[in-house]
């Protein structure tokens, strides 16, 4: 027992009411950017040359709504495409068997070292390079053939030139994943008797996952704009060359870009929201205690219930949030 | 009499240019507890990753329960086991780490099924069923739920220990399980295994709990420099160390 200690008063002590610091230059910054954000808004609204009537018009046109759709199509499967493939590859890369980790490393070398463009334009002109694809024993007998262009449509072509190049980044992104994983896991794993291909699924990916979730989220936005280079296969029919199809046709480019940047920005803030849950999902036991949804949030609110910082109604201890990343 | 449980003959291992472990040999007799100290860098926890096949030896011999540790020899010939033979042969190894090393993304259940369900391939209600008695006999029944960063230091290499048992293994690896703890959270673990050592458990111990050692201990081995400096019963090495490196180290620690 020390003598402060003893000296404490018996009741509660007396709560600080302390004159908050006030931060006038805070004030200043929100006046001078109202006056900015009020300008630009003026300038776009009010200048004729948007053309604002040509995209409300435009904007829920069928054949706009049907080439997002495209373009959805196009991002979801390369990208699927892109990650199974990417993930092979980062497995091989770290594999000790050198065929298997060269043969990935030549992969990654010609994939991320040339423009997704021009491999686009090369899976355009597979049916040129080979008009016919069998399936055989090699140098031996064919069994079933096929003209290539009816199996490679213009639409397959971007599909694999986009997921090939996909998976040449997905490849790193896995690889940085699975490094971050302490080597602890791996043996107490071992220890326990796992092979090698059980302590990747279910023990060492899982924990990837939370470096892996973040920068493929950017990579899955990134593909959705990337799928405007097809036309270089050429495949005409996604958001970008649609819009640029309608626009040629009223000499408007203007209106018609805006119509496909909402569309784009449409898509990719869903496909955050769904990046949020995915994320929460895999900081199960990473942090103590989950960080509540954007709807838990609004309910509590609500109900009044908010919670003090850093401390959950009746929940035992505080929930430290540690490197989360689930900033969005 | 029967095989030792372990039995180590001129173990080396070298890393690269550095040998770590110079010709180790050691037998640990059924149901015996074997206590190992020592510097750090004397080559305790290498010895005992190489049991388990963490590491692999480069010269001499180690057996576990009779079997060659991660080869078969045909006639004066070594082969290295294929992988998926190694791993048969650490599920009979359990072993607890420093860091507990629990599995993070998994419930305390979770973490005590994983091996039982996956490897074993038991049935899931008899493996429950023993899960749970598991961690009641670590005094943790309540926080199957749990994940492990929920839980305290001690809770958690208790949970860790209680993981290695649900494998029913047949000898217990410690790599200093105690010295990532709280002092406060030291005494918890080392209750648990007391009561595994009497319930007859072989179990090998890299530790620097010396009351430990003296009091659970079979044998207390002191390591340096990659070799057996001395070993014996704990209480003749503690009170009446034969070699001066010993008695030197002990005066340090004691």
């Amino acid at each position: 027992m020390t003598a402060t200690s003893q000296q404490a008063p018996a009741g509660a002590p007396e709560e600080i009411k302390a004159v908050p610091v006030r931060h006038p230059g805070r004030w200043v910054g929100v006046a001078v950017l109202a006056v900015l954000v009020a300008m630009l808004v003026n300038g776009v609204v009010n200048n004729k040359a948007y053309r604002w009537d040509t995209v409300g018009k435009y904007v829920f046109d069928q054949r706009l709504s049907a080439a997002a759709l495209v373009t959805l199509e196009l991002t979801v499967l390369a990208m699927f495409f892109g990650v199974v493939l990417g993930v092979i590859l980062a497995i091989m890369r770290l594999s000790p068997n050198p065929i298997l980790s060269s043969a990935a490393w030549i992969y990654l070398w010609i994939f991320r070292g040339t423009p997704v463009y021009t491999q686009l334009v090369f899976w355009g002109l597979i049916s040129v390079l080979y008009p016919r694809l069998g399936l055989g024993i090699p140098f031996g007998p064919e069994f079933v053939s096929f003209q290539t262009q009816n199996v490679i449509t213009f639409f397959v072509a971007a599909v694999i030139g986009l997921a090939l190049n996909e998976s040449a980044y997905m490849a790193e992104i896995v690889r940085a994943g699975i490094t971050s994983v302490d080597t602890g896991q791996h043996e107490a794993a071992a220890a326990l008797g796992m092979n090698r291909n059980h302590i990747m699924r279910r023990i060492v990916l899982p924990q990837a996952m939370r470096v892996i979730i973040p920068p493929t989220g950017n990579e899955l936005i990134s593909m959705l704009k990337t799928t405007s280079l097809v036309v270089a296969v050429p495949l005409t029919s996604e958001l970008y060359s649609k819009s640029r199809e309608i626009a040629l046709s009223l000499f408007q480019p203007v209106p018609l870009l805006i119509c496909a940047a909402i569309w784009y920005l449409a898509v990719t803030s869903i496909l955050m929201v769904g990046q949020y849950y995915l994320e929460r999902y895999y900081a199960r036991g990473s942090s103590r205690a989950l960080p509540p949804t954007p709807l838990e949030k609004l309910r509590m609110r609500l109900r009044g219930l908010r919670p003090p910082p850093g401390r959950d109604p009746g929940a035992p201890p505080i929930s430290v949030q540690r490197g989360g990343g689930l900033g969005i | 009499m029967s095989d030792p449980m372990v039995l180590a003959e001129g173990v080396h291992k070298r890393f690269g240019r550095l040998e770590v472990l110079k010709g180790i040999n050691l037998r640990v007799e059924r149901g015996a507890v074997m206590c190992v100290i020592g510097p750090s860098g004397s080559g305790k926890s290498t010895f005992l990753r190489c049991i388990n096949h963490l590491e692999q030896i480069n010269a001499g011999r180690l057996y576990v329960d009779g079997q060659l540790v991660g080869y078969r020899q045909r006639g004066d010939k070594l082969h290295e086991l294929r992988e998926a033979e190694i791993a048969k042969q650490r599920i009979d190894v359990g072993m607890v780490f420093q860091h507990f090393n629990l599995f993070p993304h998994m419930t305390v259940l979770g973490n005590l099924l994983e091996a039982p369900l996956k490897v074993r391939r038991e049935p899931k209600k008899a493996a429950t069923e023993r899960a749970r008695d598991l961690l009641d006999r670590v005094g943790l029944a309540d926080k199957a739920g749990a994940y492990p960063r929920q839980l305290s230091g001690g809770q958690q290499q208790r949970v860790a220990i209680a993981r290695a048992l649900a494998m029913r293994p047949k000898l217990m690896l410690f790599d200093e399980p105690t010295s990532a703890l709280d002092p406060e959270l030291v005494g918890e673990v080392l209750d648990v295994m007391r009561g595994l050592a009497e319930t007859g458990m072989t179990m090998v111990v890299v530790t620097h709990e010396m009351g430990f050692a003296r009091e659970v201990g079979d044998e207390l081995v002191f390591m340096d420099a990659g070799v057996v400096v001395e070993a014996g019963h704990p209480r003749d090495v503690l009170a009446n160390p034969q070699q001066e490196r010993t008695r030197s180290f002990l005066s340090k620690v004691l």
